[in-house]
């Protein structure tokens, strides 16, 4: 008896709840939007906001693991700019083939990462000022490197088709869904797996739970946390290709901000900022909360400065939900 | 008996400006419980904590199984069969039962990163049936009992094949009849030839539980002896090195009929059902109960913490309304918390700032600055009343003893002026010294004319202070005694009235199987 009830307290007591509020969430923007604006439900913008929300969204999935290990990662936006450029080294400056200039974006990405993991575990240095650190040194390497100038991928046409070619296409004609959504997906699918059926992710709820007791427990926590920032630069760097793809050129100046979007995106998703708990579900549908709420308020020509303030609500609002709800309990 | 399976001798450890352990030596033998005492300080977790490779010892030599090894890491510790459990619960309360308890050493699938949820369930399902428990493996830890959060650490240290266990204060958080469980458990450990290492400041379990009892003083190895052959009081004496005081309190000659705090029908949701008690003037009221029972509720009710669904409060005859800590300071009611690190204290301010925080109003010259001078005298004067032991007003609290701190906390409810005290917990965590002296002050404080409700778990304690006893159970009062005729089984009889124990078969009927797992 006294069992069956803890159980069915954890239940409401998961992010579980907090998805569903996020999904509603969703549910109701797209039903508001759809009928304030006949524009908003048509294939072509359903598109458009899976494509506005793959950037963000991978962004968002590797902040998600840094947010459940108890940590939290500034860099993640200047971060994917750098291995964009590094991208572009490797692929306009040396003129390597493509795939090796997305293997010198991920590992860009990886190895900030892995610094800060390494600053974080090893010099005991708190994970906002690390990564604040990291935020500053990869957006001034990005400029340094790239000369000030965008780097531009015209040299290798292929280049482009990795976000914005449609592999869907070629298999279901007239089903134009870009790779980038794909990659997505793709991304969020791995991320969910190694969350909730590897080490690496229980040790990150461990970790995130009680950094203390994981460590007394003979978990070499030091080296798993070092693993979670590198995961999360992986994902920037996957992102920084997604970016770099999308507007052909990486761009150096650009990346500062792209960090909050991606925290908001997991606090939304039910992301506990204090550790321990969150979902990639919930991080996926919080960035698609962010992409639809701009986009709907774009098609309403709200200006873009109100689009922020709505945004900034947003993601109060919904944490507040989730506050009062745990409060009932 | 056989021979020792941990020997340690002349070890030494400092820390920054402390000399924690100095030349301190310890044996163990399996299949014995033996008692680790002291005060707060005298090194007993420090001590262990060396066995279990939290820490690395500075100098001396640790004997295991016969040969001396080094304990580099927790993990090397839990590997070679020494398991320790903190006092501070080590577990992750997000995660479940099973996960935590296979944490570090998660069975994989035939894919070496990809983990078998249903391998540690079922696993755990085993190691529970054998120490006939009742627990779901997939249950989070979060939404346990403390009681049954230790259930899992034992599980856990069983799940190692540990054959030396330490347990560090395990029943500091637990009830009578929790307690009863956990021995249980530990006797058919030790039966099955585990070296049982207890940690402890419940001297009344000592005779209970343990074979030998060592001593341990300002970081230094006193002595061991024989449970069976020593008084408590040869114990404590060799713990403090000084006589203690153990006076009862000096009821008052006519019980002073006057009232100073009445709650009525008191109601908030299932934690508190229909509470009625009064308060007198000079009176200790000692709340006593079973864990959960709801003492701390009826506290944080009456002082505004928490909010009520129906009930009435009168001070001093008058009906009060009490929504907030504010209103019930201003009715002079004051708190103090179980948990004076978290609710009590203002860990990184100074003994000055403390003193005087629940009362900065008072000090409060023109233009709202901050009277120094006065919160200087007041915190002075406080710190004489009380014999704080501090270096200096400008100490910062986290520096001070427990005891003091608790003695931190009582003088900045007297700077508030508050007559009504309600005590959580006083002596939690304190050691035997501090103890009398906090019992001494809440003596004291009666004479005065305050009036005090004392919440406590530990019966010696109720029965020690109080003048009247209100014993709770499940949210409900079910009994009040006069001191005159209270005894601890009168007050279990009232604290068990509908208690629900987890437990599938009679405590007696252990299975021999759990060295087994």
């Amino acid at each position: 008896m006294e069992i069956e009830l803890a159980q069915k307290k954890s239940l409401l007591r998961t992010n579980a709840a907090q998805k569903l509020l996020a999904f509603g969430a969703l549910i109701v923007l797209f039903i508001a939007f759809s009928l304030a604006s006949p524009n908003f439900f048509s294939f072509s913008n359903i598109v458009g906001i899976l494509l506005a929300t793959a950037v963000n969204g991978l962004l968002a999935l590797g902040v998600t693991f840094v947010i459940i290990s108890g940590g939290i990662d500034l860099s993640v936006g200047t971060m994917m700019t750098f291995s964009a450029v590094m991208a572009g080294v490797a692929v306009t400056f040396w003129g390597l083939p493509v795939p090796l200039g997305i293997l010198a974006a991920l590992a860009a990405g990886g190895l900030a990462g892995m610094v800060n993991g390494l600053v974080i575990s090893k010099m005991k240095v708190p994970p906002f000022i690390a990564t604040l650190g990291t935020y500053y040194a990869t957006k001034g390497l990005s400029l340094v490197i790239s000369g000030l100038k965008p780097i531009y991928f015209n040299d290798a046409p292929t280049f482009r088709d990795i976000a914005l070619g449609s592999v869907v296409n070629n298999v279901i004609p007239g089903f134009v869904v870009p790779n980038a959504v794909l990659i997505l997906f793709g991304a969020a699918i791995i991320a969910g797996l190694i969350l909730s059926k590897t080490v690496l992710g229980r040790y990150t709820f461990a970790i995130g739970s009680n950094e203390e007791a994981t460590r007394l427990s003979g978990v070499n926590v030091d080296l798993w946390k070092t693993a979670v920032y590198t995961l999360c630069g992986v994902f920037s760097g996957l992102a920084g290709i997604v970016i770099a793809s999308r507007i052909n050129s990486a761009q150096p100046a650009l990346g500062g901000g792209y960090e909050l979007d991606a925290i908001a995106a997991a606090v939304i998703g039910g992301t506990s900022l204090s550790g321990g708990e969150g979902t990639i579900l919930g991080t996926i549908i919080g960035a698609f909360v962010i992409s639809t709420l701009t986009n709907g308020l774009r098609i309403l020509s709200v200006p873009q400065e109100w689009q922020m303030v709505v945004t900034g609500a947003i993601v109060v609002l919904t944490v507040y939900m989730d506050i009062l709800r745990r409060r009932q309990q | 008996m056989s021979e020792a399976i941990v020997m340690m001798e002349g070890i030494e450890k400092s820390f920054p400006g402390v000399h924690a352990l100095n030349q301190c030596r310890f044996n163990l033998y399996p299949g014995e419980i033996h008692a680790l005492v002291g005060e707060n300080g005298a090194g007993k977790s420090t001590l262990m904590k060396v066995l279990a490779g939290v820490y690395k010892k500075d100098a001396g030599s640790i004997l295991y199984k016969g040969s001396e090894v080094e304990i580099p890491t927790p993990r090397a510790a839990l590997h070679s069969g020494i398991s320790m459990i903190h006092q501070e619960l080590n577990l992750m309360p997000h995660l479940t039962v099973a996960q935590n308890i296979f944490i570090g050493r998660e069975p994989r699938r035939t894919l070496p990163f990809i983990l078998d949820e249903k391998e540690i369930n079922a696993k755990t399902d085993q190691l529970f049936a054998m120490m006939h428990l009742k627990l779901d493996a997939s249950t989070k830890v979060a939404d346990l009992t403390v009681a049954k959060q230790q259930m899992v650490e034992i599980a856990k240290a069983l799940s190692f094949e540990s054959e030396v266990l330490i347990m560090d204060e395990p029943t500091a958080a637990l009830t009578e009849t929790e307690t009863e469980e956990l021995f249980r458990i530990i006797r058919h450990l030790r039966d099955q030839g585990v070296g049982v290492v207890y940690i402890s400041h419940r001297l009344e379990e000592l005779k209970q539980i343990s074979d030998r009892v060592t001593v341990m003083r300002d970081g230094r190895y006193i002595d061991t002896v024989s449970t069976q052959e020593v008084e408590i009081n040869r114990i404590i004496s060799m713990m403090v090195g000084r006589t203690i005081y153990e006076a009862a309190p000096e009821l008052p000659e006519s019980p002073n009929p006057e009232v100073v705090l009445e709650v009525k029908n008191l109601n908030r949701g299932n934690q508190l059902k229909d509470i009625n008690f009064s308060l007198k003037k000079g009176e200790i009221l000692g709340f006593a109960g079973l864990i959960g029972a709801g003492r701390t509720e009826v506290a944080r009710a009456i002082f505004g913490a928490d909010p009520i669904d129906s009930g009435d409060i009168y001070v001093s005859g008058k009906k009060v309304r009490i929504k907030t800590p504010r209103d019930a300071v201003r009715h002079g009611i004051g708190y103090l918390s179980e948990d004076r690190k978290r609710y009590g204290l203002t860990l990184k301010m100074n003994v000055e700032n403390n003193i005087v925080l629940a009362s900065f109003e008072k000090f409060l010259g023109m233009l709202g600055w901050v009277n120094n001078t006065r919160t200087r005298q007041t915190a002075e004067h406080h710190i004489r009343a009380l014999s704080i032991k501090t270096p200096s007003l400008q100490q910062i609290i986290r520096n001070l003893s427990g005891g003091n701190q608790q003695k931190v906390v009582i003088g900045k409810w007297l700077t508030a002026d508050t007559d009504i005290l309600i005590f959580d917990e006083p002596t939690r965590g304190i050691d035997v010294g501090a103890k009398s002296e906090i019992y001494r002050l809440l003596n004291d404080l009666a004479k005065q004319g305050k009036s005090i409700i004392m919440i406590s778990s530990e019966l010696p304690e109720i029965l020690r202070m109080s003048h009247r006893v209100i014993v709770m159970c499940e949210g409900r009062i079910t009994g009040e005694l006069d001191i005159a005729e209270a005894t601890q089984e009168a007050i279990m009889k009232y604290a068990t009235q509908r208690s629900v124990i987890v437990r599938t078969n009679e405590s007696n009927h252990l299975s021999s199987e759990i060295g087994a797992v």
